[in-house]
Protein backbone atom coordinates (compact mmCIF):
# COMPACT_ATOMS: atom_id res chain seq x y z
CA UNK A 1 0.00 0.00 0.00
CA UNK A 2 1.30 3.47 -0.81
CA UNK A 3 2.06 6.00 1.89
CA UNK A 4 -0.56 8.68 2.24
CA UNK A 5 1.46 10.79 4.65
CA UNK A 6 5.16 11.17 5.31
CA UNK A 7 6.76 13.08 8.10
CA UNK A 8 10.45 13.84 7.82
CA UNK A 9 12.78 15.13 10.53
CA UNK A 10 10.14 17.26 12.11
CA UNK A 11 11.24 19.66 14.87
CA UNK A 12 9.29 22.44 16.48
CA UNK A 13 10.14 25.00 19.13
CA UNK A 14 7.91 27.37 21.04
CA UNK A 15 9.18 30.76 22.01
CA UNK A 16 7.99 32.56 25.13
CA UNK A 17 9.41 35.20 27.51
CA UNK A 18 10.47 32.32 29.77
CA UNK A 19 12.63 30.95 26.99
CA UNK A 20 12.57 28.46 24.18
CA UNK A 21 10.74 25.16 24.57
CA UNK A 22 11.57 22.33 22.24
CA UNK A 23 8.30 20.46 21.71
CA UNK A 24 9.21 18.09 18.90
CA UNK A 25 12.63 16.77 17.94
CA UNK A 26 13.49 15.00 14.75
CA UNK A 27 10.30 13.04 14.26
CA UNK A 28 9.93 10.89 11.17
CA UNK A 29 7.28 8.37 10.30
CA UNK A 30 4.94 7.47 7.51
CA UNK A 31 1.36 6.34 7.35
CA UNK A 32 -0.17 3.97 4.83
CA UNK A 33 -3.49 4.52 3.19
CA UNK A 34 -6.27 3.04 5.33
CA UNK A 35 -4.00 2.58 8.32
CA UNK A 36 -5.08 3.41 11.85
CA UNK A 37 -2.08 4.78 13.71
CA UNK A 38 -2.03 5.77 17.36
CA UNK A 39 0.50 8.03 18.95
CA UNK A 40 0.85 7.70 22.71
CA UNK A 41 3.03 9.72 25.00
CA UNK A 42 3.12 11.19 28.49
CA UNK A 43 0.90 14.23 28.94
CA UNK A 44 2.53 17.44 27.83
CA UNK A 45 4.80 15.54 25.48
CA UNK A 46 3.72 17.47 22.43
CA UNK A 47 1.29 14.94 20.96
CA UNK A 48 -1.30 17.60 20.18
CA UNK A 49 1.42 19.85 18.80
CA UNK A 50 2.42 17.09 16.39
CA UNK A 51 -1.17 16.74 15.25
CA UNK A 52 -1.50 20.51 14.74
CA UNK A 53 1.58 20.41 12.54
CA UNK A 54 0.09 17.55 10.51
CA UNK A 55 -3.10 19.56 10.13
CA UNK A 56 -1.16 22.56 8.92
CA UNK A 57 -2.23 24.79 11.82
CA UNK A 58 1.33 25.04 13.12
CA UNK A 59 4.42 25.45 10.97
CA UNK A 60 7.36 23.26 11.97
CA UNK A 61 10.71 24.87 12.80
CA UNK A 62 12.46 22.18 10.78
CA UNK A 63 11.47 19.23 8.64
CA UNK A 64 8.40 18.71 6.54
CA UNK A 65 5.10 16.92 6.22
CA UNK A 66 4.21 15.47 2.85
CA UNK A 67 0.65 14.44 2.13
CA UNK A 68 -0.27 12.37 -0.91
CA UNK A 69 -1.71 14.42 -3.73
CA UNK A 70 -5.37 15.27 -3.29
CA UNK A 71 -5.53 13.92 0.27
CA UNK A 72 -7.07 16.35 2.72
CA UNK A 73 -6.86 16.15 6.49
CA UNK A 74 -9.76 16.44 8.90
CA UNK A 75 -9.40 17.24 12.56
CA UNK A 76 -11.31 16.01 15.59
CA UNK A 77 -10.71 17.67 18.93
CA UNK A 78 -10.97 16.50 22.53
CA UNK A 79 -14.42 17.89 22.97
CA UNK A 80 -17.04 17.89 20.24
CA UNK A 81 -17.31 21.72 20.33
CA UNK A 82 -20.66 21.61 18.63
CA UNK A 83 -21.99 25.16 18.63
CA UNK A 84 -24.90 25.24 21.02
CA UNK A 85 -26.63 27.99 19.03
CA UNK A 86 -26.78 25.89 15.87
CA UNK A 87 -28.94 22.87 15.15
CA UNK A 88 -27.19 19.54 14.59
CA UNK A 89 -27.69 19.91 10.86
CA UNK A 90 -26.20 23.41 10.84
CA UNK A 91 -23.33 22.18 13.00
CA UNK A 92 -22.59 19.39 10.58
CA UNK A 93 -22.60 21.84 7.67
CA UNK A 94 -20.24 24.24 9.51
CA UNK A 95 -17.04 22.99 7.87
CA UNK A 96 -18.62 23.16 4.43
CA UNK A 97 -19.85 26.69 5.10
CA UNK A 98 -16.49 27.91 6.43
CA UNK A 99 -14.56 26.46 3.52
CA UNK A 100 -17.07 27.85 1.03
CA UNK A 101 -17.94 24.37 -0.18
CA UNK A 102 -21.60 24.30 0.74
CA UNK A 103 -23.46 23.32 -2.41
CA UNK A 104 -26.56 21.24 -2.97
CA UNK A 105 -24.29 18.26 -3.67
CA UNK A 106 -22.05 18.53 -0.59
CA UNK A 107 -25.06 19.24 1.53
CA UNK A 108 -26.75 16.09 0.38
CA UNK A 109 -23.56 14.12 1.02
CA UNK A 110 -23.48 15.43 4.61
CA UNK A 111 -27.17 14.71 5.16
CA UNK A 112 -26.65 11.20 3.80
CA UNK A 113 -23.87 10.63 6.31
CA UNK A 114 -26.24 11.83 9.02
CA UNK A 115 -28.81 9.30 7.89
CA UNK A 116 -26.27 6.52 7.55
CA UNK A 117 -25.10 6.99 11.14
CA UNK A 118 -28.46 7.45 12.79
CA UNK A 119 -28.54 11.20 13.23
CA UNK A 120 -31.38 12.05 10.84
CA UNK A 121 -33.88 12.26 13.67
CA UNK A 122 -31.73 14.91 15.37
CA UNK A 123 -31.42 17.24 12.38
CA UNK A 124 -33.33 20.08 13.95
CA UNK A 125 -32.30 19.38 17.52
CA UNK A 126 -29.69 21.36 19.39
CA UNK A 127 -26.46 19.84 20.74
CA UNK A 128 -27.67 20.08 24.34
CA UNK A 129 -30.45 17.64 23.48
CA UNK A 130 -28.01 14.88 22.44
CA UNK A 131 -26.08 12.35 24.50
CA UNK A 132 -22.28 12.55 24.65
CA UNK A 133 -21.94 9.69 22.19
CA UNK A 134 -24.33 11.20 19.68
CA UNK A 135 -22.58 14.55 19.97
CA UNK A 136 -19.24 12.90 19.21
CA UNK A 137 -20.82 11.22 16.18
CA UNK A 138 -22.13 14.56 14.99
CA UNK A 139 -18.64 16.02 15.42
CA UNK A 140 -17.18 13.20 13.34
CA UNK A 141 -19.75 13.70 10.59
CA UNK A 142 -18.98 17.44 10.61
CA UNK A 143 -15.38 16.46 9.83
CA UNK A 144 -16.30 13.70 7.33
CA UNK A 145 -18.58 16.08 5.43
CA UNK A 146 -15.44 17.66 3.97
CA UNK A 147 -14.35 14.25 2.66
CA UNK A 148 -10.92 14.17 4.25
CA UNK A 149 -8.68 11.21 3.46
CA UNK A 150 -6.76 11.44 6.71
CA UNK A 151 -8.45 11.97 10.06
CA UNK A 152 -6.44 13.51 12.86
CA UNK A 153 -7.98 12.61 16.20
CA UNK A 154 -6.79 14.58 19.22
CA UNK A 155 -7.94 12.52 22.21
CA UNK A 156 -11.51 12.73 20.94
CA UNK A 157 -12.85 10.45 23.67
CA UNK A 158 -11.04 11.81 26.70
CA UNK A 159 -13.90 14.07 27.79
CA UNK A 160 -16.28 11.11 28.13
CA UNK A 161 -16.76 8.89 31.16
CA UNK A 162 -15.20 5.43 30.97
CA UNK A 163 -18.27 3.40 29.96
CA UNK A 164 -19.43 5.86 27.33
CA UNK A 165 -15.87 6.11 26.16
CA UNK A 166 -15.56 2.40 25.34
CA UNK A 167 -18.72 2.49 23.28
CA UNK A 168 -18.12 5.81 21.60
CA UNK A 169 -14.54 5.00 20.64
CA UNK A 170 -15.67 1.72 19.14
CA UNK A 171 -18.51 3.46 17.37
CA UNK A 172 -16.39 6.26 15.96
CA UNK A 173 -13.60 3.94 14.87
CA UNK A 174 -15.98 1.59 13.11
CA UNK A 175 -17.42 4.56 11.23
CA UNK A 176 -13.92 5.66 10.25
CA UNK A 177 -13.05 2.15 9.11
CA UNK A 178 -16.31 1.75 7.19
CA UNK A 179 -15.49 4.98 5.36
CA UNK A 180 -11.99 3.57 4.61
CA UNK A 181 -10.24 6.58 6.00
CA UNK A 182 -6.72 6.80 7.29
CA UNK A 183 -6.57 7.88 10.91
CA UNK A 184 -3.95 9.20 13.30
CA UNK A 185 -5.11 9.09 16.90
CA UNK A 186 -3.29 10.88 19.68
CA UNK A 187 -4.04 9.55 23.14
CA UNK A 188 -2.54 8.93 26.54
CA UNK A 189 -4.74 5.87 27.02
CA UNK A 190 -2.66 2.79 26.18
CA UNK A 191 -5.63 0.39 26.07
CA UNK A 192 -7.43 2.66 23.66
CA UNK A 193 -4.38 2.77 21.40
CA UNK A 194 -3.92 -1.01 21.43
CA UNK A 195 -7.62 -1.78 20.96
CA UNK A 196 -8.18 0.60 18.07
CA UNK A 197 -5.05 0.72 15.96
CA UNK A 198 -2.90 -1.16 13.52
CA UNK A 199 0.24 0.48 14.83
CA UNK A 200 1.26 2.45 17.93
CA UNK A 201 4.06 5.02 18.10
CA UNK A 202 5.39 5.86 21.56
CA UNK A 203 6.71 9.37 22.11
CA UNK A 204 9.24 10.34 24.77
CA UNK A 205 8.91 13.16 27.27
CA UNK A 206 9.38 16.69 25.96
CA UNK A 207 11.03 17.30 23.57
CA UNK A 208 9.10 14.50 21.91
CA UNK A 209 11.10 11.91 20.00
CA UNK A 210 9.87 8.59 18.69
CA UNK A 211 10.85 6.07 21.35
CA UNK A 212 9.32 2.88 20.00
CA UNK A 213 6.82 1.55 17.49
CA UNK A 214 4.60 -1.48 17.77
CA UNK A 215 2.57 -3.15 15.05
CA UNK A 216 -0.58 -4.50 16.66
CA UNK A 217 -1.69 -7.90 15.45
CA UNK A 218 -4.07 -10.29 17.09
CA UNK A 219 -3.95 -14.00 16.27
CA UNK A 220 -7.76 -14.04 16.13
CA UNK A 221 -8.78 -10.77 14.50
CA UNK A 222 -11.43 -9.26 16.81
CA UNK A 223 -14.74 -8.01 15.44
CA UNK A 224 -14.58 -4.77 17.30
CA UNK A 225 -12.43 -2.82 19.70
CA UNK A 226 -14.32 -4.11 22.75
CA UNK A 227 -13.41 -7.67 21.78
CA UNK A 228 -9.86 -6.59 21.07
CA UNK A 229 -9.52 -5.63 24.72
CA UNK A 230 -10.16 -9.28 25.63
CA UNK A 231 -7.68 -10.77 23.14
CA UNK A 232 -4.82 -12.71 24.76
CA UNK A 233 -2.16 -10.49 23.14
CA UNK A 234 -3.82 -7.33 24.41
CA UNK A 235 -2.10 -7.23 27.78
CA UNK A 236 1.30 -8.06 26.27
CA UNK A 237 1.05 -5.04 23.99
CA UNK A 238 -0.23 -2.99 26.88
CA UNK A 239 2.73 -3.95 29.07
CA UNK A 240 5.31 -3.37 26.34
CA UNK A 241 3.97 0.10 25.63
CA UNK A 242 3.56 0.89 29.29
CA UNK A 243 7.26 0.10 29.90
CA UNK A 244 8.27 2.44 27.09
CA UNK A 245 6.25 5.35 28.39
CA UNK A 246 8.15 7.57 30.77
CA UNK A 247 6.29 9.66 33.27
CA UNK B 1 -47.54 12.57 34.31
CA UNK B 2 -50.80 10.86 35.31
CA UNK B 3 -49.20 8.76 38.05
CA UNK B 4 -48.08 11.36 40.55
CA UNK B 5 -47.33 9.89 43.96
CA UNK B 6 -48.84 11.36 47.11
CA UNK B 7 -45.45 12.63 48.27
CA UNK B 8 -44.78 14.36 44.95
CA UNK B 9 -48.24 15.94 44.96
CA UNK B 10 -47.81 17.24 48.49
CA UNK B 11 -44.41 18.61 47.57
CA UNK B 12 -45.85 20.41 44.52
CA UNK B 13 -48.69 21.83 46.58
CA UNK B 14 -46.31 23.08 49.26
CA UNK B 15 -44.20 24.67 46.53
CA UNK B 16 -47.28 26.38 45.08
CA UNK B 17 -48.42 27.59 48.53
CA UNK B 18 -45.02 29.05 49.22
CA UNK B 19 -45.02 30.86 45.87
CA UNK B 20 -48.45 32.36 46.61
CA UNK B 21 -47.33 33.46 50.07
CA UNK B 22 -44.33 35.29 48.65
CA UNK B 23 -46.50 37.00 46.01
CA UNK B 24 -49.00 38.02 48.68
CA UNK B 25 -46.28 39.50 50.89
CA UNK B 26 -44.99 41.51 47.92
CA UNK B 27 -48.44 42.98 47.24
CA UNK B 28 -49.02 43.70 50.92
CA UNK B 29 -45.80 45.71 51.14
CA UNK B 30 -46.81 47.82 48.13
CA UNK B 31 -50.32 48.49 49.41
CA UNK B 32 -49.12 49.16 52.97
CA UNK B 33 -46.60 51.69 51.69
CA UNK B 34 -49.22 53.71 49.80
CA UNK B 35 -51.84 53.34 52.54
CA UNK B 36 -49.44 54.55 55.20
CA UNK B 37 -48.39 57.46 52.99
CA UNK B 38 -51.98 58.46 52.35
CA UNK B 39 -53.08 58.10 55.99
CA UNK B 40 -50.17 60.04 57.45
CA UNK B 41 -50.74 62.76 54.85
CA UNK B 42 -54.46 62.92 55.70
CA UNK B 43 -53.69 63.01 59.44
CA UNK B 44 -51.28 65.87 58.90
CA UNK B 45 -48.23 63.95 60.11
CA UNK B 46 -46.60 64.34 56.67
CA UNK B 47 -47.06 67.70 55.02
CA UNK B 48 -48.64 66.96 51.60
CA UNK B 49 -47.16 70.21 50.31
CA UNK B 50 -43.66 68.74 50.41
CA UNK B 51 -44.45 65.01 50.52
CA UNK B 52 -47.49 64.96 48.24
CA UNK B 53 -49.80 61.98 48.77
CA UNK B 54 -51.14 59.05 46.73
CA UNK B 55 -54.53 60.68 46.26
CA UNK B 56 -52.97 63.96 45.09
CA UNK B 57 -50.67 62.04 42.77
CA UNK B 58 -53.66 60.18 41.38
CA UNK B 59 -55.59 63.43 40.79
CA UNK B 60 -52.51 64.85 39.10
CA UNK B 61 -52.27 61.73 36.93
CA UNK B 62 -55.90 62.14 35.81
CA UNK B 63 -55.45 65.84 35.04
CA UNK B 64 -52.24 65.47 33.14
CA UNK B 65 -53.57 62.50 31.21
CA UNK B 66 -56.67 64.47 30.29
CA UNK B 67 -54.72 67.36 28.80
CA UNK B 68 -52.22 64.93 27.24
CA UNK B 69 -49.18 66.68 28.70
CA UNK B 70 -48.18 63.59 30.67
CA UNK B 71 -47.89 61.46 27.54
CA UNK B 72 -45.76 64.09 25.86
CA UNK B 73 -43.32 64.09 28.79
CA UNK B 74 -43.26 60.30 28.96
CA UNK B 75 -42.81 60.05 25.20
CA UNK B 76 -39.87 62.43 25.18
CA UNK B 77 -38.07 60.71 28.04
CA UNK B 78 -38.73 57.31 26.54
CA UNK B 79 -37.45 58.41 23.15
CA UNK B 80 -34.27 59.88 24.62
CA UNK B 81 -33.67 56.79 26.72
CA UNK B 82 -34.19 54.37 23.83
CA UNK B 83 -32.02 56.46 21.52
CA UNK B 84 -29.22 56.57 24.10
CA UNK B 85 -29.65 52.91 24.93
CA UNK B 86 -29.58 51.68 21.34
CA UNK B 87 -26.75 53.94 20.20
CA UNK B 88 -24.69 53.25 23.34
CA UNK B 89 -25.09 49.51 22.95
CA UNK B 90 -24.39 49.59 19.22
CA UNK B 91 -21.34 51.83 19.52
CA UNK B 92 -20.01 49.86 22.51
CA UNK B 93 -20.41 46.54 20.72
CA UNK B 94 -18.84 47.91 17.56
CA UNK B 95 -15.85 49.23 19.52
CA UNK B 96 -15.54 45.86 21.25
CA UNK B 97 -15.28 44.21 17.82
CA UNK B 98 -12.47 46.59 16.86
CA UNK B 99 -10.56 45.96 20.09
CA UNK B 100 -11.05 42.20 19.76
CA UNK B 101 -9.69 42.39 16.25
CA UNK B 102 -6.65 44.45 17.12
CA UNK B 103 -4.74 43.09 20.11
CA UNK B 104 -2.17 45.89 20.13
CA UNK B 105 -4.85 48.56 20.17
CA UNK B 106 -6.54 46.69 23.00
CA UNK B 107 -3.37 46.77 25.09
CA UNK B 108 -2.62 50.40 24.26
CA UNK B 109 -6.11 51.59 25.19
CA UNK B 110 -6.45 49.43 28.30
CA UNK B 111 -5.47 52.07 30.91
CA UNK B 112 -7.69 54.69 29.26
CA UNK B 113 -10.65 52.34 29.30
CA UNK B 114 -10.09 51.58 32.98
CA UNK B 115 -10.11 55.30 33.80
CA UNK B 116 -13.10 56.03 31.57
CA UNK B 117 -14.99 53.16 33.12
CA UNK B 118 -14.45 54.46 36.65
CA UNK B 119 -15.21 58.07 35.69
CA UNK B 120 -18.83 59.02 36.39
CA UNK B 121 -19.92 59.81 32.85
CA UNK B 122 -22.61 62.20 34.08
CA UNK B 123 -19.76 64.54 35.08
CA UNK B 124 -19.29 65.08 31.35
CA UNK B 125 -22.88 66.22 30.78
CA UNK B 126 -22.18 69.97 31.24
CA UNK B 127 -19.31 69.73 28.74
CA UNK B 128 -21.55 67.95 26.25
CA UNK B 129 -24.13 70.70 26.62
CA UNK B 130 -21.52 73.36 25.94
CA UNK B 131 -20.37 71.52 22.85
CA UNK B 132 -23.64 70.30 21.40
CA UNK B 133 -26.02 72.88 22.75
CA UNK B 134 -29.07 73.25 24.90
CA UNK B 135 -31.14 70.57 23.17
CA UNK B 136 -32.28 66.99 23.06
CA UNK B 137 -29.13 65.76 21.28
CA UNK B 138 -27.11 66.62 24.39
CA UNK B 139 -29.40 64.48 26.50
CA UNK B 140 -29.10 61.53 24.14
CA UNK B 141 -25.32 61.85 23.97
CA UNK B 142 -25.17 61.91 27.78
CA UNK B 143 -27.26 58.73 27.89
CA UNK B 144 -25.01 57.17 25.24
CA UNK B 145 -21.90 58.04 27.23
CA UNK B 146 -23.21 56.41 30.39
CA UNK B 147 -23.63 53.06 28.66
CA UNK B 148 -21.00 52.91 25.94
CA UNK B 149 -17.90 52.12 28.01
CA UNK B 150 -19.64 49.50 30.14
CA UNK B 151 -20.95 47.86 26.98
CA UNK B 152 -17.52 47.93 25.37
CA UNK B 153 -15.85 46.34 28.38
CA UNK B 154 -18.45 43.67 29.11
CA UNK B 155 -18.88 42.66 25.46
CA UNK B 156 -15.12 42.61 24.96
CA UNK B 157 -14.79 40.42 28.06
CA UNK B 158 -17.42 38.14 26.48
CA UNK B 159 -15.44 38.01 23.21
CA UNK B 160 -12.21 37.21 25.01
CA UNK B 161 -13.87 34.48 27.08
CA UNK B 162 -14.92 32.44 24.03
CA UNK B 163 -13.35 29.00 24.32
CA UNK B 164 -9.99 28.90 22.57
CA UNK B 165 -10.82 25.41 21.26
CA UNK B 166 -13.98 26.62 19.53
CA UNK B 167 -11.82 29.05 17.60
CA UNK B 168 -9.26 26.29 16.95
CA UNK B 169 -12.07 24.15 15.56
CA UNK B 170 -13.02 26.92 13.14
CA UNK B 171 -9.36 27.27 12.18
CA UNK B 172 -9.11 23.56 11.40
CA UNK B 173 -11.77 24.33 8.79
CA UNK B 174 -9.56 27.13 7.51
CA UNK B 175 -11.73 29.93 8.89
CA UNK B 176 -10.54 33.49 8.32
CA UNK B 177 -10.67 36.14 11.05
CA UNK B 178 -13.93 37.69 9.83
CA UNK B 179 -15.41 34.18 9.71
CA UNK B 180 -14.22 33.44 13.25
CA UNK B 181 -15.93 36.64 14.37
CA UNK B 182 -19.13 35.91 12.53
CA UNK B 183 -19.43 32.17 13.12
CA UNK B 184 -17.84 31.73 16.54
CA UNK B 185 -17.03 34.78 18.63
CA UNK B 186 -20.12 36.87 17.99
CA UNK B 187 -22.77 34.17 18.41
CA UNK B 188 -20.96 32.73 21.42
CA UNK B 189 -21.09 36.19 23.02
CA UNK B 190 -24.81 36.78 22.62
CA UNK B 191 -25.40 36.19 26.35
CA UNK B 192 -22.69 38.76 27.21
CA UNK B 193 -24.26 41.28 24.83
CA UNK B 194 -27.73 40.80 26.28
CA UNK B 195 -26.30 41.11 29.75
CA UNK B 196 -24.83 44.45 28.70
CA UNK B 197 -28.30 45.48 27.48
CA UNK B 198 -29.70 44.74 30.93
CA UNK B 199 -27.17 46.99 32.62
CA UNK B 200 -27.66 49.66 29.97
CA UNK B 201 -31.38 50.08 30.59
CA UNK B 202 -30.72 51.48 34.04
CA UNK B 203 -27.69 53.47 32.96
CA UNK B 204 -29.48 55.12 30.04
CA UNK B 205 -32.19 56.37 32.38
CA UNK B 206 -29.50 57.86 34.63
CA UNK B 207 -27.97 59.65 31.65
CA UNK B 208 -31.33 60.95 30.44
CA UNK B 209 -32.32 62.20 33.90
CA UNK B 210 -29.07 64.12 34.35
CA UNK B 211 -29.41 65.52 30.84
CA UNK B 212 -32.99 66.58 31.41
CA UNK B 213 -32.16 68.13 34.77
CA UNK B 214 -29.64 70.32 33.01
CA UNK B 215 -31.23 71.36 29.73
CA UNK B 216 -34.68 70.03 29.03
CA UNK B 217 -37.92 71.88 28.49
CA UNK B 218 -39.91 68.66 28.60
CA UNK B 219 -39.64 65.09 29.81
CA UNK B 220 -40.00 63.38 33.16
CA UNK B 221 -36.63 64.66 34.36
CA UNK B 222 -37.72 68.17 33.51
CA UNK B 223 -40.98 67.64 35.42
CA UNK B 224 -39.03 66.44 38.44
CA UNK B 225 -36.59 69.33 38.51
CA UNK B 226 -39.11 72.00 37.58
CA UNK B 227 -41.74 70.59 39.96
CA UNK B 228 -39.29 70.67 42.86
CA UNK B 229 -38.35 74.28 42.08
CA UNK B 230 -41.99 75.46 42.09
CA UNK B 231 -42.96 73.10 44.91
CA UNK B 232 -45.35 71.09 42.75
CA UNK B 233 -44.39 67.88 44.55
CA UNK B 234 -47.32 66.06 42.92
CA UNK B 235 -45.53 66.37 39.58
CA UNK B 236 -42.27 65.21 41.09
CA UNK B 237 -43.69 62.16 42.82
CA UNK B 238 -45.83 61.21 39.83
CA UNK B 239 -42.82 61.42 37.53
CA UNK B 240 -40.69 59.32 39.86
CA UNK B 241 -43.40 56.66 40.06
CA UNK B 242 -43.80 56.59 36.29
CA UNK B 243 -40.02 56.37 35.87
CA UNK B 244 -39.96 53.38 38.20
CA UNK B 245 -42.65 51.67 36.13
CA UNK B 246 -40.92 52.51 32.82
CA UNK B 247 -37.55 51.25 34.02
CA UNK B 248 -39.16 48.05 35.29
CA UNK B 249 -40.99 47.52 31.99
CA UNK B 250 -37.86 48.07 29.94
CA UNK B 251 -35.92 45.70 32.15
CA UNK B 252 -38.67 43.11 31.74
CA UNK B 253 -38.51 43.56 28.00
CA UNK B 254 -34.76 42.92 27.93
CA UNK B 255 -35.22 39.95 30.27
CA UNK B 256 -37.79 38.51 27.84
CA UNK B 257 -35.31 39.12 25.01
CA UNK B 258 -32.67 37.32 27.03
CA UNK B 259 -34.92 34.36 27.61
CA UNK B 260 -35.76 34.15 23.94
CA UNK B 261 -32.25 34.46 22.58
CA UNK B 262 -30.06 32.78 25.15
CA UNK B 263 -32.12 29.65 25.61
CA UNK B 264 -29.63 27.55 23.66
CA UNK B 265 -26.62 28.96 25.45
CA UNK B 266 -28.10 28.30 28.87
CA UNK B 267 -29.01 24.70 28.15
CA UNK B 268 -25.39 23.83 27.76
CA UNK B 269 -24.63 24.27 31.46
Amino acid sequence: MPNILEVQNLSLSYYSPQGETKALENISFSVKKGEFLSIVGPSGSGKSTLLSVLAGILTPTEGCVAVAEGAKTGYMLQKDHLFEWRTIEKNILLGLELTGNLTAGTREYALNLMGQYGLSGFRNRYPSQLSGGMRQRAALIRTLALRPEILLLDEPFSALDYQTRLHVSDDIVSIIKSQRKTAILVTHDISEAVALSHRVIVLSKRPARIKAQFGIQFSLPPNNSIEAREAPEFKDYFNKIWKELDF
Amino acid sequence: MENISKGQREYMEALERNKRRIRLAQIVILLAFFALWELTAQAGILDPFIFSSPSRIFTCLIQMSADGSLFRHIGITLFETCAGFVSGTALGTFSAVILWWNGSLRKILDPYLVVLNSLPKTALAPIIIVWIGNNMSSIIVTALLTSVIVTLLSVLAGFMAVEEDKILLARTFGATKPQILRYVVFPASVPAIINALKINVGLSFVGVMVGEFLVAGAGLGYLIVYGSQVFKLDWVMLSVLILAVLAALMYKWVAALEKKFTKRWKEKE
